[in-house]
């Protein structure tokens, strides 16, 4: 009889956080890929069998993505670009295309066949099969591009934790060594650090901790020491746990909310500047496809209208990924706004 | 009255007001059927809890919706002419100079970075097309009606380098500037403290006589209503449920609800032990959840089933009094005399040992100024002056003040987050001041717990409430087995009234008077000796503070717990202390027990306090003492006296030079203050019986 | 405010020397210096070299005394003005930077010019009325324009405007000099990635000022709207994307790299990368310089811009 009032039910962000089902799915997605794009080429041909279990649980993934981003349609469809390149990348290798790194029939336009072959996207100026590679080359800047963002978060917000709730001489030395690195443009810091390390994935994971963390540090702070002035750190404090608990159990389950929007918009950022970098020729090398590779690959022989489409398709392809990033953000911070 | 009504047309008048608000869950009505006569020259309150949609009328009535808000039903008459069909610029002439308002949180309703003069000036420039001089000139001359100091260097002011107090002054005066007819006051005084709240209120009575200003005060707070305003409204989940002129609805109440307000509130009379206070029972039901019929229905105890919950139920007046109406279909059944809500007298508890003794007990902080490289100055904040008092097993010490008293900074210093300067802190033989939490041994810390002032953040809104108590249990090594810690759990939360299952919940799922409840369960979990409440009850609704303070005692009384009772509201404390402290700026003015607190000798400071508290409560009359200025920065407190710039009996040359004596009246009741102990003793009682009243008590 | 001027030059000194010292270690290891011994004398001379001719060749260089030593009289030639010896180009430091950072100059001073105005303009008109569509049409083409990084942007303008519409050239080399043409597809390319940024931050920023108390007692005193919004909001709403803009410097200096070397533009970014990768290194270290007196000063700026416009802190 008596009107118990129970808030709303749980709101759009913690209905993505809710731990167990999306952790489970997403390393079942997450670690076979990882591992094909890391080490398949030493694995042989068998290697695609590694990505049976990442297919399924990238297609769960993304219906409990949609179920809980239902309230933004601006965010489903930032969800829906993701995970077609996701779902592009655990399933290329079974997919009825040639094989990208094979020199067919050069300069085919799109559309066009050439000895029985049909070419939807054409083929570059070796006359590898566009299609192919547009499609292929999402494997490499998703993988390096999610590590690297995860990594940047796991040391950013770490040291923000330690700055933030510490305070002191902690924060002191932290922040000014965030200070240092935030003075370099992040694009000379990226290409002393490659050229420093030489190009590959894995330094790329370094470059992007050292570019990102310091911002991300920075955000874990702000909020650290907002955080840390609620009743409830107070409670703990003057139970007498150890900070360590206190920045684990207490802070962190409560940063995590917020940073979700931030980490949206820096994956996007990671992307552009693993494409960027590889153009550039400090990032992925061949001959794997990858898009920044095409641009760069074919950016001189491809000035002409006729062959443009050899720039344009992975330009558009880099930039739809972007683009599904950038929208999952804004629908993100729009949900968390509402609630 | 009502032939009065006949020849002035009212200044405001609102016909079956319905507003909603439309959200993703669709439309949620939060004003239904709302009516409001307003005659000129007339004060009329609105009061009422959180959510039951007064100041969406205060809005409503400025045509102010917001983008999800609207007006969806009724008519808004300003001086006979309805508002929802005025143009856009008939509106903008009307707001501002015909109608204004003052809002609660003067702070964030002024422009940060316009000086005040050019805030003010738009008013008359716009309205009355004065110039920039004269308009300068009116501003100024209105900033010295609402008796600000220095009306040349306010204009010239932002808003953040003058006080709260003189922030809502400024308001004030930019809500008079074209001299409006009608004045909205929401929860004007509410941010601000109770010494600076009485001045401002003594201004609104001022300007309600000078001006002749009709006015809606809106406030929760039915001891501030009954100061300012003739008429009354109480409202309740959207509705109105009782209205009518102040007195009779504050002696005669004819709704349930209006009583159940009365007898949750602390009123000079009510007594833990003989007459402890009524709580309504429940929670207020969500707008998108409210009850068909009377949404006061589920809480009610006259409710009956098939007469309170059809329909939709309209207003009654009161045989005799055409004026007096009531939302209630049983009101005349009700035998209001012999259906008063009474509680249960307990027995007073028999105060212990001695459990928790504080002795000169300093606390300073360092402030510097500078940073990694450049060194700065040092100040020092003087926050904890010499504390000396002690508290009994079983026994409740208040500790009152206001914003920078220090007492904040005492919890602090007791819960071992910081280390006292000086002095001692004795909790049973252990000394506590120099001991920082990290090196007292569990045993120690659990003997010490603290309920906090705000539900929203006292519990942590990622873990469930069982964790949360759980962890606490563990800790302390109350136990540690998963069955034994979840059986504690569990009984805990049948000692705070709280389902087993909330356990499971999120602090999310949980209203805020619930949240206190785990707060307290939690506080409770180590078997404390002592607990120090910080506010408990202040950031909740009026008709569930009554429940979690009873709920505090019961369980203090059962354990033996002392209780520190941090609280700025002199009727709680009267309510529910054995002992009370008075603090100003640090240092303890006054102290002694309940009774020597609230009967001469007063310390000036304890006199103006009790003075300013507004009491809702027809049959009491209260001295009028208002304090002038604000409270100082504790970053810079006067010399001598810290009570010396304010004391309505500074004596210069002593007061504001040398720092008083401790004046002791027996029975450990010490003041310090210059004043002759004579002069003290012949004070007058701040608050006493009507004359008329009392031959009736 | 002096003080933390002060601290801030401070810490710049002490960041420039920290980070040009890391860099003089980070040429100094072998296979850098091998690396410019291949570029110097061509990979098949070097191979041929014996080792005591390498070490002649090190020594003739300066390169066999140790980094520390370098650093030393580098910061010695510094203080004195002198930045050096460019190996790749040929020619002093100096002169070479300048000449640089003038073009890049004047690509940045085009892209502020269109960037600010059309940024700031979209982000109030959206952040006005929050939800409307115009609102909804603008955040959606700031959030479309941010998504395609500059190198995609740049193809795409590219062929569009040079390769299929042939209104433009397709590099920007300035080879026969000067020509406001060659400018225009790097100026877009950087303006229409970063414009969208700073739209949405503006946006934001407008949004909040318009949902806030004073604007409410504002509109409540009977002002006219245009009056709320431009003397009341405005004032409020650009503190945050003023200090924003200044450190699009800092990123600037970060997208300027690849659009330059992508339309062959002979600027800073351009410059920066074939050092790095050549390795010049002495060009390198002036360009890093110059990169963190950039990235700080445009800190300074900021924060001096920030005190000034808000009251707040200017008086505290």
């Amino acid at each position: 009889m008596a009107v118990t009032e129970i808030p709303s039910g749980p709101s759009a962000l913690d209905r993505l956080s809710r731990p167990k089902p999306v952790i489970v799915l997403f390393l079942l997605m997450w670690v076979p890929l990882t591992a094909y794009v890391m080490f398949g080429q030493r694995i042989g041909p068998n290697a695609q069998t590694l990505l049976l279990p990442a297919i399924p649980a990238t297609l769960a993934l993304y219906v409990l993505g949609v179920r809980a981003f239902r309230e933004s349609r601006v965010a489903v469809i930032g969800l829906t670009l993701v995970f077609f390149w996701l779902l592009m990348a655990v399933s290329a290798p079974y997919l009825p295309l040639m094989d990208p790194n094979k020199p067919v029939a050069p300069f085919a336009t799109p559309f066009s066949e050439r000895g029985g072959l049909f070419f939807w996207l054409g083929t570059d100026f070796k006359g590898r099969d566009m299609l192919s590679r547009m499609i292929w080359g999402c494997q490499r800047v998703l993988v390096w591009g999610v590590t690297a963002t995860m990594v940047a978060y796991v040391v950013g917000a770490m040291f923000g934790l330690i700055s933030g709730y510490l305070a002191g001489w902690w924060d002191e030395i932290i922040s000014f060594v965030a200070n240092v690195l935030l003075s370099f443009p992040v694009m000379v810091l990226f290409i002393v650090i490659l050229n420093y390390l030489g190009p590959s994935g894995f330094n790329i994971v370094v470059a992007v901790t050292f570019a990102s963390a310091p911002a991300i540090m920075r955000i874990v702070r702000g909020l650290a020491l907002d955080i840390k002035t609620r009743d409830y750190v107070y409670a703990a404090q003057t139970r007498g746990e150890h900070p360590l608990y206190i920045m684990i159990f207490e802070l962190l389950p409560n940063v995590r909310g917020p940073i979700i929007v931030d980490a949206c918009l820096r994956l996007g950022y990671t992307t552009v500047a693993i494409t960027t970098l590889t153009f550039l020729g400090l990032g992925l090398q061949p001959p794997d496809p990858d898009w920044g590779l095409m641009i760069r690959e074919s950016a001189k022989t491809a000035m002409l209208w006729k062959f443009s489409y050899m720039l344009l398709v992975p330009a558009l392809a880099v930039s739809s990924l972007i683009l599904g990033f950038n929208l999952m953000a804004d629908g993100l911070r729009e949900m968390s706004l509402r609630d | 009255m009502s032939d009065h009504a006949a020849e002035q047309v009212p200044v405001l008048e609102c016909r079956n007001l319905c507003i909603s608000y439309y959200t993703r869950a669709g439309e949620i009505p939060a004003v239904v059927d709302f009516n409001l006569k307003l005659m000129p020259g007339e004060a009329h309150g609105i009061v009422g809890e959180s959510g039951c949609g007064k100041s969406t009328v205060a809005l409503a009535i400025m045509q102010y919706m917001g983008k999800n808000g609207a007006i969806v039903g009724g008519e808004i008459l300003f001086e006979g002419r309805d508002m929802r069909q005025m143009s856009e610029e008939e509106l903008r002439q009307i707001r501002g100079s015909r109608i204004a308002m003052v809002y609660q949180e003067p702070m964030a309703s002024l422009n940060p970075s316009m000086t005040i003069g050019d805030q003010l000036v738009e008013v008359p420039i716009y309205h009355d097309g004065l110039s920039e001089q004269e308009a300068l000139a009116r501003a100024e001359e209105m900033l010295a009606k609402v008796r600000l100091p220095d009306p040349k260097r306010i204009l010239a002011s932002y808003p953040h380098q003058i006080s709260g107090g003189q922030q809502q002054r400024v308001v004030i005066a930019m809500a008079l500037l074209s001299n409006p007819r009608l004045l909205l006051l929401d929860e004007p005084t509410t941010a601000l403290d109770v010494t600076v709240e009485a001045g401002i209120v003594d201004l609104i009575n001022e300007i309600a006589e000078e001006f002749g200003t009709s006015m809606i005060y809106i406030s929760h707070n039915l001891g501030l209503i009954l100061e300012t305003c003739d008429r009354l409204t109480v409202m309740y989940s959207g509705e109105a449920v009782e209205v009518g002129d102040i007195h009779d609805v504050f002696e005669e109440m004819r709704h349930p609800y209006t009583r159940g307000l009365f007898g949750s509130i602390p009123l000079p009379g009510a007594d833990k032990n003989a007459h402890p206070l009524v709580a309504i029972p429940g929670q207020l039901p969500l707008p998108h959840e409210r009850p068909e019929g009377c949404n006061f229905g589920p809480r009610c105890t006259f409710f009956r089933d098939g007469l309170c919950n059809v329909g939709r139920l309209p207003m009654h007046a009161v045989p005799g009094d055409d004026d007096h109406k009531v939302r209630c279909e049983r009101f005349q059944e009700i035998d209001w005399d012999r259906d008063l809500p009474k509680g249960e007298a307990k027995p007073p508890v028999e105060a212990g040992g001695t459990v928790l003794s504080v002795e000169d007990m300093t606390k300073h902080y360092l402030i510097e100024d500078g940073g990694l490289f450049v060194r700065g100055g040092e100040r020092v904040v003087k926050a904890n002056e010499k504390l000396s008092f002690t508290a009994r097993e079983a026994e409740t010490v208040a500790i009152v003040g206001e914003s920078g008293c220090g007492k904040s900074t005492f919890a602090k210093v007791l819960m071992g987050l910081e280390d006292a300067t000086d002095g001692k802190v004795m909790l049973g033989n252990v000394e506590l001041g120099d001991l920082p939490v990290e090196r007292r041994n569990a045993e120690t810390i659990s003997k010490l717990q603290m309920v906090f002032q705000n539900p929203f953040d006292t519990l942590n809104p990622s873990h469930s409430v069982g964790s949360q108590i759980a962890r606490v249990i563990r800790k302390f090594g109350v136990a540690s087995k998963d069955e034994e810690v979840e059986e504690i759990v569990f009984r805990l939360l049948d000692t705070v009234k709280l389902p087993r299952d909330f356990a499971r919940r999120k602090p999310r799922q949980l209203s805020g008077g619930q949240k206190q409840r785990v707060g307290i369960a939690r506080a409770f979990a180590g078997n404390p000796k002592v607990v120090i409440a910080d506010e408990p009850v202040s950031a909740l609704d009026v008709s569930v503070q009554a429940a979690v303070t009873e709920l505090l005692m019961d369980i203090q009384r059962q354990n033996r717990t002392t209780m520190l009772f941090i609280s700025h509201d002199l009727s709680v404390v009267r309510y529910l202390a054995d002992r009370v402290v008075v603090m100003y700026l640090g240092r303890i003015m006054e102290q002694g027990t309940t009774e020597d607190i609230f009967a001469p000798p007063y310390h000036p400071y304890t006199e103006a306090l009790l003075a300013a508290v507004p009491i809702a409560d027809t049959r009491i009359e209260k001295r009028h003492i208002v304090l002038k200025g604000e409270i100082p920065s504790p970053t810079n407190p006067p010399k001598g006296c810290p009570f010396s710039t304010r004391c309505p009996y500074m004596m210069p040359g002593t007061c504001d030079v040398e720092l008083p004596p401790l004046r002791s009246f027996g029975g450990g009741h010490r003041i310090l203050c210059h004043l002759d102990p004579a002069e003290l003793t012949a004070m007058e009682p701040v608050i006493k019986p009507k004359t008329e009243a009392a031959e009736r008590l | 405010m002096l003080k933390l001027i002060l601290r801030r030059l401070v810490q710049m000194v002490l960041i420039m020397a920290v980070s040009s010292l890391l860099l003089f270690a980070i040429f100094d290891t072998p296979e850098f210096k091998k690396r410019l011994a291949v570029q110097e004398l061509g990979g098949f001379a070097v191979s041929a070299l014996t080792e005591e001719s390498y070490k002649s060749w090190l020594a003739a260089r300066g390169l066999d005394v140790p980094f520390y030593q370098r650093y030393a009289n580098w910061v010695g030639n510094i203080l004195s003005g002198d930045l050096g010896f460019s190996y790749e180009k040929n020619r002093p430091v100096g002169p070479l930077l300048a000449d640089r950072l003038a073009n890049t100059g004047i690509l940045a001073f085009f892209v502020f010019a269109l960037m600010i105005p059309l940024s700031l303009i979209l982000g109030i008109l959206a952040g006005m009325k929050e939800g409307s569509l115009q609102d909804r049409s603008i955040s959606f083409i700031s959030v479309l324009t941010t998504s395609i990084p500059e190198i995609a942007s740049a193809i795409l303008l590219t062929v569009i405007f040079a390769l299929g519409l042939g209104w433009l050239p397709v590099k920007s080399a300035m080879i026969g000099g000067f020509s406001f043409r060659e400018l225009i597809l790097p100026v877009l390319t950087l303006v229409i990635y970063d414009f969208g940024y700073v739209a949405r931050m503006t946006r934001a920023s407008m949004a909040e000022v318009m949902t806030s108390q004073y604007i409410r007692t504002a509109i409540l005193k009977g002002l006219p709207y245009r009056r709320v919004v431009m003397r009341h909001a405005l004032r409020n709403a650009l503190i945050a994307p003023f200090t924003l803009i200044v450190l699009q410097l800092n990123w600037l200096l970060s997208g300027v790299v690849v659009v330059e070397v992508f339309f062959e533009y002979d600027g800073f970014g351009k410059l920066l990368l074939e050092a790095a990768l050549f390795p010049d290194v002495e060009v390198v270290q002036a360009c890093t310089l110059v990169a963190v007196a950039v990235a700080v000063l445009s800190q300074i700026i900021s924060d001096i811009g920030y005190t000034f416009l808000n009251p707040r802190i200017r008086f505290a």
